[in-house]
């Protein structure tokens, strides 16, 4: 007997709802075994990390904080993956935006400037995020270069402009030598919403993304055309659709959505810019996007639970010692169950018997 | 040469293979369901039946590829069970695939020494190879790499591989369905030698009088089962196609008032280089086609019907925008949403992945060419009440068998999507329709209705250029007939004076002065790589 | 030893753990399957490695240790993307997660510790030759196994019975499959491979490169060693180049920082990744006449009928 794996005609709508459920509770079976062989009492970590950041209001704020560029970055990546374009570097893009937007912040510095220069550092943090993912973009169709490795490559070289200027021309005078800008001023600072928490105006515009996206996806002839092209390119071309177009589109509006991210966040919750800005959202969004079935709804609540294990991480840590990158192994994890549980959509996981070699010819037909 | 399987002759009547209430089911579904065969060394057997039917289900089984659910095999007395298709070659069964199993990147000789079991140096193989393609006439040179050759040629290598593991049975699957009548009659030539050195011979077709010109004996399958085993010299054609569909055909009747008025589609000089490396080049591509006229284009795969096909659709861009005009209308430079909006509609070969996106709803699909010119979207927003209706008209009109009101592409049999496809072209009452092999593996009831659907469009005065590798089709359909060949395009023929004999020189290269039966031995020696004598 | 010398000894062994990687990934990649994770599998045969060395003070058992990480990283990858058919560039993106966060986990506890590593050829006379002597004669194991690794690769490839039936598998997994050869078994063996060299050229970076492990210490490595396939068209004997021409990239950026130049480093650390972009853009524009030249079924599924 072997199990093979075999196409389903129809896709199983069941399943397409069960996956993600099936493949959160694969990984937390899987995540205590692990953290029983680390000698750490699974229940007591499971509690830690999935329970006690929701009892809460402080750290459920911070959840709200951490998802909020998660799912900005990850529905940007969605329409991407969804399209067949594989935009990974997003971090990348993340910190070019964050950077292009802190230009307007530091120029700014301890001068008069008025309201206009928070809603210019966002503008600005877009387009930093478009040009940087527009180059990958512009490889690939105008070169035919490989947009995965391309875009990856460009993280490197962001996170390295990054610290060029902030250990170079834009440190904090008064820094005591550690890399950083100053702190940003008010009027270049995003307003919090409520007293007490992190939580901040960035988190409504991730809400009208998510809200933009479901529409665009749903709704409208470029959602459709984003799908075809990703899931019959040959189709696509067939009905009218300009499959080298759609590459800088949806290139630019995840970067775009990245670039964001990034300059809401040192706007935000940071409030200067430096490096380690980014836990690696930009990767992070990746397991988001998939978590979320690539459906931005989906995004919002995957986010939502990535950011969960991010909090409960850092509880753990603190009060158990389990180290910090048991998120990360949880997070990858995460993303191959998600992965698993998804080929079951499309196929099925049948027993069959292998043909007995023993039979073959040696017993004579009756002929 | 002398029979090379000595001790077996066509007196020893006991069957060299026989498949005993053979099955096979996927889940609930049986594929082939307790099917009897018995096959004997020395003759030629064909395997017939619609799409579908389940010959490809049966041999798939004989060549060791999937294993029976039910019953057994029996070859020369022996129960059989194979555990793959080296365990069946080395039995002595071997397989000429209809798509064909050849590695395009490999060359000839490479390609051959992997369909065999290794047991011999190359240097060894590569001179066997030239011994056997030379004995059966089916020249190689074993250096070339796959995609440089014809279709026909790869054809060849296909049949030399199988030839040099000295088979018992050879099963070929629609050997003809790629190659030109006098392509076709070599490799007859070839199988009637092999019939003669006592090997057995399981041939599928769907072309009876092929069969009944070639076979000794037909098993005729329908939806999984056998229908009967008879004797295809002692049937008629009409008797044998009753009982491969379970019903008689109609034939498909002209639309009345058929006036060839304006002229709706041209084509004027269209030369492209192809994007893809192991394309053709279309030459000097020059033809019209009038308003209730269908026009059609034959030629054997691979002659660049492709390419002509998307530079009608506008996939690829023409190099002058006076190289295609539609309705009058310079199309050459245009996208394929605007050649809608001129009243063009294109239905491509490839139903699945081209016409359609596979794992797509049929309403979705229907949005995918109704985006262009139907009133399915406004402002960028998507009617999808109107995607929805346009799939029922369609339903109703063209009888579209599904098992639910939307269900995803892939899910439906290859007939009942092709009638989809065309209707959904159809239903937009295209001024020009330009179709790409409208029937290819489809079952009968289906091509029926295709083709009169064809008609009856032309004949309500839109002009139909149908692209087809099937000469029966074309005769039947179209009013004048034009050949490809190497990229070329041959002056149209009235359908009515074309003979099969005629277009099979132009489809294998002739000129169209020589495309005479006189000159056919010589166009053969100059054309040596394309019709080759036996 | 001269500069010159030098300058060459560090090329070399900059250009040894790509060259091992690309090497394993060439291979997957020509039985028709694109393994993104190199760099997870890299990292993770680097902690691995190290920790096998600092436990068992063995770089041999290191190696060991590395080789068998990274080929048990791509056992994830195979069991998802041939016994599941998920989509290869999501499961190889899965794969280099979770083989950054493993590493992360397991190599922790050996952060800050070092080892001694691994040693040098020395033949008397040959390696005393003036400048080719250290050169040729006066590298590490590693070192001359990645180059005949690399020719090991080239012979079966094209000389063999077997590697005939993986560029076949590469080429056309359909054809393959009704001509009955086991198209995902032999796949299965090839991501193996390509999980085990990945896993020793992770390994090298702290046995024989830095004789200690920190976190994400290769870098990018992985990446730029999936660029090599490509850059190399897929051919062994370009691969060699490409591996040697990238060390030598990373290596003259370290030299011209030392010289203090005025240009920021930043600036030079950033030219593999930068000259990565550029390679591949000006290797795809070239090849843009002629055609692709990657093997014909690469990344698509496969799923046989039953």
């Amino acid at each position: 007997m072997q199990l093979v794996l075999e196409k389903r005609t129809e896709r199983s709508v069941l399943i397409a709802v069960a996956s993600p459920l099936v493949a959160i509770v694969l990984t937390l079976v899987t995540m205590s075994i692990l953290v029983a062989i680390l000698g750490k009492n699974p229940i007591t970590a499971l509690n830690v990390y999935f329970i006690e950041p929701l009892t809460d209001p402080y750290t459920l704020g911070e959840i709200i904080v951490k998802a909020t560029p998660l799912v900005m970055i990850a529905i940007g990546l969605s329409l991407c993956y969804l399209a067949n374009v594989w935009n990974i570097g997003a971090e990348g893009q993340f910190i070019m935006g964050a950077v292009c937007g802190s230009y307007l912040a530091v120029v700014t510095n301890g001068t008069d400037a008025g309201p206009w220069v928070l809603p210019a550092m966002l503008v600005m943090g877009t387009l930093g995020g478009i040009i940087w993912a527009l180059i990958p973009a512009l490889c690939r169709v105008r070169f035919g270069a490989n947009e995965i490795l391309t875009s990856l490559m460009l993280v490197y070289v962001a996170d390295l402009v990054m610290d060029y200027l902030v250990r170079g021309p834009w440190r904090d005078p008064k820094g005591m030598n550690f890399p950083t800008t100053a702190s940003f001023d008010p009027v270049a600072t995003i307003p919090t919403l409520f007293d007490g928490s992190r939580v901040h105006a960035g988190s409504i515009i991730a809400l009208i993304v998510v809200i933009l996206a479901t529409v665009m996806l749903g709704r409208t002839i470029k959602g459709f055309e984003i799908r075809v092209v990703g899931a019959a390119p040959r189709a696509a071309r067939f009905a009218g659709f300009r499959s080298d177009r759609l590459v800088l589109f949806t290139f630019a509006i995840s970067g775009g959505l990245a670039g964001l991210a990034g300059i809401i966040e040192v706007a935000g919750p940071v409030g200067v810019l430096q490096p380690g800005i980014s836990p690696g959202y930009g990767f992070t969004a990746i397991i988001v996007a998939f978590l979320g079935r690539l459906n931005p709804v989906g995004i919002l609540i995957a986010g939502l639970f990535l950011a969960l294990t991010f909090i409960g991480g850092e509880g753990a840590q603190i009060s158990m010692k389990i180290p910090l990158d048991l998120t990360k192994v949880f997070q990858g994890i995460l993303l191959f169950y998600v992965l698993a549980c998804d080929s079951m959509i499309l196929h099925r996981i049948r027993l069959i018997a292998t043909p007995k070699k023993a039979v073959q010819g040696t017993v004579d037909g009756t002929a | 040469m002398s029979n090379p399987l000595p001790g077996i002759s066509q007196s020893t009547r006991a069957p060299l293979l026989q498949a005993v209430g053979i099955g096979k089911s996927y889940g609930s579904f049986p594929a082939n369901d307790s099917i009897d065969l018995d096959l004997y060394a020395g003759e030629i057997h064909a395997l017939l039946g619609e799409n579908g039917a389940g010959k490809s289900t049966l041999v798939k089984m004989i060549y060791g590829l999937i294993q029976p659910t039910e019953g057994e095999l029996r070859f020369e007395g022996r129960t059989m069970v194979l555990s793959g298709p080296a365990d069946a070659r080395s039995r002595g069964i071997a397989m000429v695939f209809q798509h064909f199993s050849l590695f395009d990147n490999l060359t000839v000789a490479e390609n051959v020494a992997l369909g065999l079991d290794g047991s011999e140096t190359f240097a060894a193989m590569s001179s066997r190879l030239a011994q056997v393609s030379r004995d059966y006439g089916l020249p190689l040179d074993p250096r070339r790499e796959v995609w440089r050759l014809s279709v026909g040629e790869r054809q060849r290598i296909e049949i030399v591989r199988a030839l040099m593991q000295n088979p018992k049975l050879l099963i070929l699957d629609e050997p003809t369905a790629v190659l030109t009548p006098q392509e076709a009659d070599q490799l007859f030539v070839v199988l009637e030698r092999l019939r003669s050195e006592g090997r057995a011979i399981l041939y599928i077709s769907h072309k009876l009088d092929e069969v009944k010109r070639l076979c000794d004996t037909a098993t005729i399958l329908r939806a999984g089962r056998k229908v009967s085993t008879c004797n295809p010299r002692a049937e008629t054609a009409a008797s044998m196609a009753r009982m491969m569909v379970g019903a008689d055909i109609g034939e498909v009747k002209a639309g009345a008032g058929r006036a060839t008025t304006v002229q709706r589609l041209s084509i004027n000089n269209l030369s492209m280089t192809p994007d893809d490396p192991h394309g053709v080049h279309l030459k000097n591509v020059t033809i019209e086609v009038k308003g209730g006229e269908i026009l059609g284009i034959a030629g054997v795969a691979g002659n660049g019907q492709d390419e002509l096909f998307a530079a009608l659709s506008g996939e690829r861009l023409a190099p002058h925008a006076a190289n295609i005009i539609i309705d009058g209308h310079a199309a050459g430079h245009l996208s394929v949403t605007e050649r809608r909006r001129l009243g063009a509609a294109f239905v491509p070969e490839e139903r699945l992945g081209h016409g359609t996106a596979p794992r797509m709803k049929l309403s979705e699909n229907a949005l995918l060419t109704g985006h262009a010119a139907s009133h399915m979207v406004h402002r960028g927003f998507v009617d999808r009440p109107a995607t929805l209706a346009s799939v029922d008209k369609t339903t109703q009109t063209f009888d579209v068998r599904k098992d639910k009101r939307d269900p995803e592409a892939a899910s439906l049999s290859g007939g009942n999507l092709q009638k989809f496809i065309v209707g959904r072209e159809i239903l937009r009452e295209p001024g020009v329709l330009i179709v790409s092999q409208p029937t290819w593996g489809v079952d009968a009831g289906a091509a029926a209705v295709i083709r009169q659907a064809l008609l009856d469009l032309s004949g309500r005065g839109s002009a139909v250029l149908v692209i087809s590798q099937d000469l029966d089709e074309l005769t039947e359909i179209a009013d004048r007939i034009a050949v490809m060949f190497h990229g070329a395009l041959s002056p149209p023929v009235a359908a009515a004076q074309a003979n099969r004999e005629t277009l099979g020189l132009l489809m294998g290269g002739a000129s169209p002065e020589k495309a005479t039966p006189e000159t056919m031995t010589q166009t053969a020696a100059q054309e040596g790589s394309h019709a080759v004598g036996a | 030893m001269g500069l010159l010398e030098a300058i060459i000894l560090s090329v070399i062994a900059a250009s040894t753990p790509l060259l091992l990687a690309a090497a394993g990934e060439l291979v997957v990649e020509r039985s028709g399957v694109l393994n993104l994770g190199v760099e997870g599998m890299m990292i993770m045969g680097a902690a691995c490695g190290f920790a096998g060395a600092y436990l068992t003070g063995s770089t041999f058992i290191g190696a060991l240790c590395g080789i068998a990480a990274g080929a048990a990283l791509s056992v994830v990858f195979a069991v998802l993307t041939l016994g599941l058919a998920v989509n290869q560039v999501a499961a190889g993106l899965a794969l280099t997660i979770l083989g950054v966060g493993l590493s992360g986990l397991i190599g922790a506890g050996f952060v800050g510790q070092r080892i001694v590593p691994a040693p040098h050829l020395f033949i008397p006379v040959l390696t005393d030759l003036p400048l080719v002597g250290h050169i040729l004669f006066g590298q590490d194991g590693f070192v001359y196994f990645s180059i005949v690794l690399v020719v090991a690769i080239a012979w079966f490839m094209y000389r063999t019975r077997a590697g005939l039936i993986l560029r076949a598998i590469g080429d056309n997994h359909t054809s393959a499959h009704a001509l009955g050869y086991p198209v995902l078994k032999i796949r299965w063996l090839a991501v193996l491979f390509g999980g085990g060299c990945a896993g020793l050229g992770g390994a090298y970076l702290p046995l024989a490169y830095t004789p200690f492990f920190i976190p994400g210490m290769t870098a990018g490595r992985g990446w730029i060693a999936l660029a090599l396939v490509v850059f190399s068209s897929w051919r062994p004997g370009r691969l060699v180049a490409g591996a040697y021409l990238f060390g030598a990239v990373s290596i003259l950026q370290l030299h011209a920082q030392a010289l203090g130049l005025g240009i920021p480093s930043q600036l030079m650390t950033s030219l593999p990744y930068l000259a990565t972009v550029i390679v591949l853009v000006l290797i795809s524009r070239t090849r843009g006449a002629a055609g692709s030249v990657a093997p014909a079924s690469l990344g698509t599924v496969f799923v046989p009928d039953r």
